[in-house]
């Protein structure tokens, strides 16, 4: 059994709340630059280049990317012989969360209750934390700080069997064109295909941890995964819904099994600010 | 954004991106020169503007609606979609892009017409009552770009909140800015580039 402190996760979460924030990952930055380079449509063109700007002004002055430093979604994969010593797990990545976003002037952008308070918690908590028990003694976690405006735009359908491959494509290329300008584009698009209605939402948010030029190891996946994005393009969208050859700058799609009866296909869509960052204790 | 730099009523030969001159504007904007604008000029705007987003609107819309007055005017002004980050030492404010305009439809035809707005900046697309009331009352939508934070950031050479400071992030903050970049995207006339910019892409690439 390893033991992992309480206080290593409090450190190692506030770190990575406010790097996330501050640097794009280089996967995301190299795509955004090869667009810049691609693109054939002069106002595309000049707002990839304000995107690029941005990135090294954040990076250089020490900034977030973007005010909307987003929820703080955490992807953890747990070996079964760890133990979390001094507190529990959830307390830490709370701590480290609430200590990262005021240490690291992040914005608070949570608010108590969806309906009728709506007052800021302030400190950016509860993170929402998603553990995967695994074998061994590794402790790996990811943060996905997730953007209220792209997060909105994320959709779900309950597709029937006899749909299909159409009905997927159909349901995709419509969420993401409906959503035009408004997620920030071009974006970086995670789809969840199986599960249950829950299980495939929480593995489109997943689709959004693969690093963006990954295919899916799988080569029917991987050409679905180039299909759509090929459809997605077609749209003309563009660069913050103004027009251009980018609407989104990946699709990364998980699968896994699902009812005789059903098909349920998850959209979410992560802006072209698509921080993540993974950090192994 | 490179090429020539105009002023607002200079002349337009000069050509930029799209083929548009990138065109100057300070507050308070001249209502003529800020309804000569097309949907898909570039624009540098320098001068005072007031950050609102959903929570401010709210407020600002229950005190039309019982018949108070606003915790600042206004009139002839311009309000910026956004919920800054809070400033790091030696910087006068945090992140500060743009937020998704849609959310402010509900609220911005009233806006609009009760108090004298004169342009809003966000990022994407408007509803059809929001078109409607921009044409009404000469008014301009403008486009920031959505996730440039930090970009704009540099552009804010002061930042003050004005009211509802309970609000945190959705205070209403006043920035002055210098040069921060901007695209029209709803003109007076109603010309709409969300739907316009897709279409001349298409258009040009079929060609």
């Amino acid at each position: 059994m390893r033991t992992v402190l309480y206080s290593s996760i409090v450190n190692t979460v506030r770190q990575m709340c406010i790097d996330a924030a501050y640097v794009l990952p280089d996967d995301v930055l190299a795509r955004i630059k090869q667009a810049h380079s691609d693109e054939t449509f002069p106002r595309a063109r000049d707002i990839l280049g304000q995107i690029i700007e941005n990135a090294n002004i954040a990076a250089e002055k020490k900034i977030p990317v973007c005010q909307d430093t987003g929820f703080a979604l955490f992807f953890v994969k747990m070996g079964c012989g760890v133990r979390v010593d001094g507190g529990n797990l959830n307390d830490a990545v709370n701590e480290g969360t609430r200590k990262g976003y005021a240490e690291g002037y992040l914005r608070g952008s949570i608010v108590n209750d969806p309906v009728f308070d709506r007052k800021n918690t302030s400190g950016n908590t509860p993170a929402l934390i998603h553990v995967d028990l695994v074998d061994g003694e590794q402790f790996e976690i990811t943060i996905l700080p997730k953007g209220g405006g792209c997060e909105n735009m994320g959709g779900l359908a309950m597709l029937k069997p006899a749909d299909g491959l159409p009905g997927i494509i159909k349901f995709v290329r419509e969420t993401v064109a409906g959503a035009g300008g408004n997620p920030c584009p071009p974006t970086v698009v995670g789809v969840g295909i199986g599960g249950t209605a829950d299980a495939a939402c929480l593995l489109a948010k997943k689709a959004l941890l693969r690093p963006v030029g990954v295919n899916h190891a799988d080569n029917r996946y991987a050409k679905l995964e180039n299909g759509l994005l090929e459809e997605i393009n077609a749209s003309g969208i563009g660069p913050q819904g103004l027009g251009g050859k980018h609407t989104a700058l990946w699709v990364s799609v998980e699968y896994m099994p699902c009812h005789i009866a059903s098909m349920p296909v998850a959209v979410s869509i992560n802006c072209h600010a698509a921080r993540r960052l993974t950090a192994v204790l | 954004m490179s090429d020539t730099i105009n002023n607002i009523n200079g002349a337009k030969d000069a050509k930029g991106v799209c083929g548009t001159a990138i065109i100057k504007i300070s507050t308070p904007v001249d209502r003529g020169a800020l309804m000569s604008l097309r949907a898909g000029d570039n624009v540098l705007l320098t001068g005072t503007i007031y950050t609102a987003r959903d929570a401010a609107h709210k407020r600002f819309i229950e005190c039309i609606d019982k018949g108070e007055p606003l915790p600042l005017s206004l009139d002839n002004q311009i309000i910026y979609y956004c919920g800054p980050t809070p400033p790091a030492p030696n910087h006068c404010i945090g992140s500060a892009g743009p937020t998704t305009s849609s959310r402010m439809d509900k609220y911005a035809p009233d806006i609009l017409r009760k108090t004298g707005l004169s342009a809003m900046i966000g990022k994407g697309g408007r509803s059809i009552d929001v078109i409607s009331a921009i044409k009404e009352c000469g008014a301009v939508y403008f486009a920031a770009a959505g996730g440039a934070g930090a970009l704009i950031s540099s552009r804010i050479k002061s930042s003050q909140i004005i009211c509802y400071d309970d609000l945190g992030p959705e205070a209403v903050y006043k920035f002055e800015v210098e040069s921060m970049p901007l695209i029209v995207a709803v003109d007076s006339a109603g010309n709409d580039l969300y739907e316009s910019g897709p279409q001349e892409y298409l258009s040009q690439k079929s060609r």
